[in-house]
């Protein structure tokens, strides 16, 4: 019977929403109560420290290369013991589109997502964030790697002496 | 000779009224969201002030500070003219309600109503008509086709559902043996007009809600398909006019279906005119709960129920009323 169907169809609604309206809403509330991101939320881009407390950059230009709208610039340099850094670094957040290529890119764990999300400004050149704003004084998702441990020229150990390395090879003995 | 005191009086009472019923209005808005809102799972408006309830204050402040726009192809006048005509028809309506029994104040008896008409049912359904002119209108001065496929629907809608409301008040009038409001109320002394004719009650109720253009009968301002109907040009105040003209069209329909089918101010222990606000606001409740519930109908589905199925009800109830009244009075 269409005509039961029908007015069980209208009925059945109202009874729906009227349970409904007694549940806890699931609104929360913003600036009251805030939701906790996930660890791995990509907001606020930051530059780690490595547990040695020197800067993890080594300004090898490949966060900037492989950002897609060109948000990021910097300039390197060369410290007197070979270690290289970045004189300035720069990341223009109204640019930004937060998709993590460059969290992806880096070789040395320095450029990472952080799950920060609150930091509108009312001018977009507030939004341009150099490298004292960007450097945290921790290692981010990893405390532990420090890139020069593991490759790099011998800053922290002489060339190829690191545990996990290789001393270098002389290419002439591998002819033939 | 005048007599002045009367004059005063009903100053008094006209007064009263338009506070209340524009406050409640106003306070109808917030609670519309609010349920709406708790049914949705959300919180609804609640910033402003405790719980929101400065809410349509600030609204209101919103509405007229905003920028009113008078687009360049409007028929101007007319413009001006409907949300006019949507709020005034609305609030007219209100003089022919009985809220209270009357109440006698230094020997002299004061009907609880502003003009207590021995037409008061065709009064209020001609009222009720001339408020589609401020849909009509509005629609068709904006120049604009969303406008105009709005107030068209507007008025094909207010045109059908009108009979049937007309011919559901017809059992109540045979019931009651008298035009007059305050005569039906009385006449529901035994029983509510509810429990002695429900199909009537159901058809009223219907068509009522069609006639305040609300949800699920709300096609003439339906926003997925014509933006938002026949008001779609007004800004500001204007627009605030015709919305609030909804509301307390909602309120006085609320009330009349209370008088015509729930007994009115009648009710044990309480003072008559809490049982009649307790009704009003039952009514008024339905309506949101309806809005939160029920989907929009199509456009010819609309027509379909109206035409086919409500007014040969209508029309069969008002038969069967009639011979059971015949039968049962000999």
């Amino acid at each position: 019977m269409p005509i039961l169907r029908d007015i069980k169809g209208t009925m059945l609604p109202f009874w729906v929403t009227l349970r409904n309206a007694f549940r806890k809403p699931v609104t929360i509330q913003y600036p009251e109560e805030k939701r906790q991101p996930p660890a791995r939320y990509r907001a606020r881009i930051i530059l780690t420290r490595d547990p040695d407390g020197g800067e993890r950059c080594v300004a090898c230009y490949l966060c900037s290369a492989a950002c897609p709208v060109d948000c990021i610039s910097m300039q390197s340099a060369e410290a007197a013991n070979g270690r290289r850094y970045a004189a300035w670094f720069r990341i223009n957040f109204a640019r930004c589109i937060y998709c993590g290529l460059c969290a992806e890119a880096c070789p040395t764990w320095a450029i990472q997502m952080s799950p920060d999300y609150e930091f509108s400004k009312y001018s977009s050149i507030d939004m341009v964030y150099e490298k004292k704003d960007l450097l945290v004084d921790h290692g981010g998702k990893d405390n532990e790697y420090n890139y020069y441990r593991h490759a790099g020229i011998g800053v922290v150990n002489p060339r190829g002496g690191n545990e996990d390395e290789n001393p270098p090879v002389d290419i002439r003995t591998n002819m033939p | 000779m005048i007599d002045w005191l009367s004059v005063l009086l009903i100053v008094i009472k006209l007064v009263l009224i338009f506070a209340v019923v524009l406050t409640m209005a106003a306070y109808l808005v917030l609670a519309e969201r609010k349920i709406l809102a708790r049914m949705q799972l959300r919180y609804g408006p609640n910033r402003v002030g405790p719980f929101g309830m400065l809410q349509p204050l600030a609204d209101v402040i919103k509405l007229l500070t905003k920028e009113d726009l008078i687009p360049a192809g409007a028929d101007r006048w007319l413009f001006i003219l409907a949300p006019g005509l949507a709020a005034v028809t609305a609030l007219l309506s209100f003089a022919v309600i009985p809220f209270s029994p009357p109440v006698t104040i230094l020997g002299r008896e004061i009907p609880m109503v502003v003009c207590d008409l021995n037409v008061g049912v065709l009064y209020f359904l001609g009222l009720s008509s001339l408020a589609v002119y401020g849909v009509a209108l509005g629609g068709w001065a904006s120049n604009s086709k969303y406008s105009l496929l709005g107030g068209i629907r507007g008025l094909a809608q207010l045109i059908s559902y009108e009979l049937s409301m007309g011919l559901a008040l017809v059992p109540v009038v045979l019931q009651a043996r008298s035009f007059s409001l305050t005569d039906i109320v009385l006449a529901q002394q035994a029983l509510p007009f509810l429990v002695t004719n429900p199909v009537a009650f159901l058809i009223f109720l219907i068509s009522v809600t069609a006639e305040s253009r609300r949800v699920p009968f709300d096609i003439p301002e339906a926003e997925n398909e014509i933006v938002a109907g026949f008001h779609t040009e007004y800004s500001g105040m204007r627009f605030g006019l015709f919305f609030v003209g909804e509301y307390i069209n909602m309120i006085i329909l609320s009330s009349v279906t209370t008088v015509f089918f729930l007994g009115g101010w009648l009710g044990p222990v309480l003072p008559g005119i809490v049982w009649f606000l307790v009704k009003v606001l039952a009514v008024s409740f339905f309506f949101i709960w309806m809005r939160g519930t029920l989907p929009r109908l199509r456009y010819d589905q609309l027509m379909h129920f109206g035409w086919k199925f409500l007014i040969p009800l209508a029309l069969v109830n008002v038969l069967v009323t009639g011979a059971v009244l015949l039968w049962l009075r000999g």
